[in-house]
């Protein structure tokens, strides 16, 4: 399975990302950071650590569960029906620049239904996306303002993101369907 | 308001890898505890932790069950329930119908399989039933390819009550399993007691029940559990201590000689609270009976989580319909 990026490649995709962000809002006391379940919470903490390195500012963190608004919720016969975790966003979002952070960024339905879910928490001033690897393949008008790295892929490939909290080491994969199991 | 780092934490440990067994319901229904795994048990109970949230927000409202049809037909008055349901629906953004059956064509003596198939003949997706007879549900879940939630069926059973009630012991003791738990009150009559004591039993617990003689049903041993008809001894040490109503409408056989002695010897008081844990929480089903099973300085004490019973009602019922029916079509009911 070959490796798209390493635990240090990460860390520094990050820390860029991190400066990004303070480039495009001078002030970052009206941040948030709002990840995605899974894989989108650990990312989000990570980038309050690293703009509190540089900024010396905390920006609140929230976890984000976005089961309920998939659209594809009805659809499934067999798959198995997605657990449902808790949604912890312990702070007003209205009229902040919230930074909504995903692993991957693929067919952009987890992110329209990220979006509605935040809108049923309040009116913030902006929302901004923030993924770590772009795979394309969009079917809907959704694009990524901060990406770690962009990686073309056919539909028959899928990109696996391990992160330390989740799983217990830091890599981005990219394997093809019939390798899986 | 920065969070602290504390929170952040938290945060994480709630998103660890730690997954339960089950990850869905195995039927179309919900009729008792005594169908369900203790995994199943614990996947309601933690997505019912999910759906808690949605209740603190500005916006109490997801789509999850957008599109699909509940109705709630309810043959027996409920206050508690039948809202508690309603609001569930409205949460996840169903359609909720109620019928209750003194409006309902059952007054002019349609019977129960008709009315129930004619409801079915409009598709709706589940069906939330109470009804006086035992069994009612079963024999509904049969007969009907909507899924049949059992709002509590005659002295049989009540699973969403069960449910709820584990999830607040949860919420303050953060296990069931080897908790002491008494129960106390009419054993014969209540289908709140047969669920409960089935789902604490199968979840590890220490079950202790108590009332009058005439009160305790014969072979109530076999479930597994104590019984005895000393209230101190019941509660002495517990973690847990649930009172059951006294059923009035169901009190014409002279199970006791009267309301007040039934206060005297069974009733929970102050200082029958103070046998149990320090730590103990008094739960109530409801609707309560202040000065018969309770004494008022008790259902409204320190210790007492009766109302936050009803609240956490909504997010378990919550958690049920979108298992039963947020999840795609089932394999062909069974």
């Amino acid at each position: 399975m070959p490796v798209l990026m390493d635990g240090e490649r990460i860390a520094r995709t990050l820390m860029r990302i991190a400066h990004e962000i303070i480039e495009r809002n001078r002030d970052v006391r009206d941040l948030a950071l709002v990840g995605i379940r899974t894989r989108g919470v650990p990312l989000a903490a990570r980038l309050r650590a690293n703009l509190r390195e540089i900024t010396g500012e905390d920006v609140p963190v929230g976890a984000l569960d976005i089961t309920l608004y998939r659209d594809d919720l009805m659809r499934h016969t067999v798959a198995p029906q997605p657990l449902i975790r808790r949604t912890e966003i312990p702070f007003s979002i209205d009229d902040r620049k919230i930074l909504l952070v995903d692993d991957v960024l693929y067919t952009g339905r987890t992110v329209r239904a990220g979006l509605d879910a935040l809108i049923d928490f309040g009116r913030p001033k902006a929302i901004q996306l923030v993924v770590l690897v772009d795979r394309g393949h969009r079917e809907l008008p959704i694009r990524a303002d901060y990406v770690g790295k962009n990686v073309p892929t056919s539909a028959l490939e899928s990109i696996r993101v391990r992160l330390q909290e989740t799983d217990g080491q830091d890599l981005v994969l990219i394997e093809k369907e019939d390798e899986q199991k | 308001m920065p969070l602290d780092t504390q929170a952040a934490s938290s945060v994480q440990v709630v998103n660890g890898p730690a997954l339960p067994a089950a990850t869905r319901l195995r039927g179309k229904d919900l009729l008792g505890i005594a169908e369900l795994t203790p995994a199943e048990i614990r996947l309601v109970l933690d997505t019912t932790e999910a759906m808690k949230e949605i209740g603190a927000r500005p916006i109490k409202k997801v789509p999850a069950l957008r599109g699909k049809t509940v109705i709630n037909l309810f043959f027996e008055p409920s206050t508690r329930t039948r809202t508690s349901f309603e609001v569930a629906e409205k949460r996840l953004s169903a359609d909720a119908l109620n019928i209750a059956a003194g409006t309902s064509s059952v007054v002019k003596g349609e019977t129960l399989a008709d009315t129930a198939l004619n409801l079915e003949a409009m598709s709706p997706d589940l069906m939330v039933v109470r009804h006086p007879s035992s069994g009612a549900c079963h024999f509904l879940s049969r007969i009907c390819r909507a899924g049949i939630i059992n709002a509590g069926d005659g002295m049989h059973e009540h699973p969403t009550q069960a449910l709820l009630d584990a999830f607040t012991i949860r919420e303050h003791k953060k296990r069931i399993e080897g908790l002491k738990i008494a129960i106390v009150g009419d054993l014969l009559h209540s289908r709140v007691l047969r669920s409960n004591v089935l789902l604490w039993t199968k979840l590890g617990a220490e079950v202790w029940v108590s009332g009058p003689p005439t009160l305790i049903p014969p072979g109530i041993g076999r479930l597994g559990i104590r019984a005895t008809t000393s209230v101190d001894e019941a509660v002495e040490g517990a973690d847990v201590i649930m009172m059951l109503r006294i059923q009035l409408e169901r009190m014409q056989g002279g199970y006791f000689p009267s309301l007040r002695e039934y206060f005297t010897v069974f009733g929970m008081t102050p200082e029958r609270v103070r046998r149990a844990k320090r730590d103990v929480i008094i739960m109530h089903p409801g609707p309560m009976n202040r000065g018969v099973e309770i004494a008022s300085e008790v259902a409204d004490g320190p210790y007492s989580v009766i109302l936050e019973q009803v609240a956490n009602g909504v997010a378990v019922r919550m958690a049920v319909l979108y298992l039963l029916a947020g999840g795609g079509e089932h394999e062909a009911a069974a």
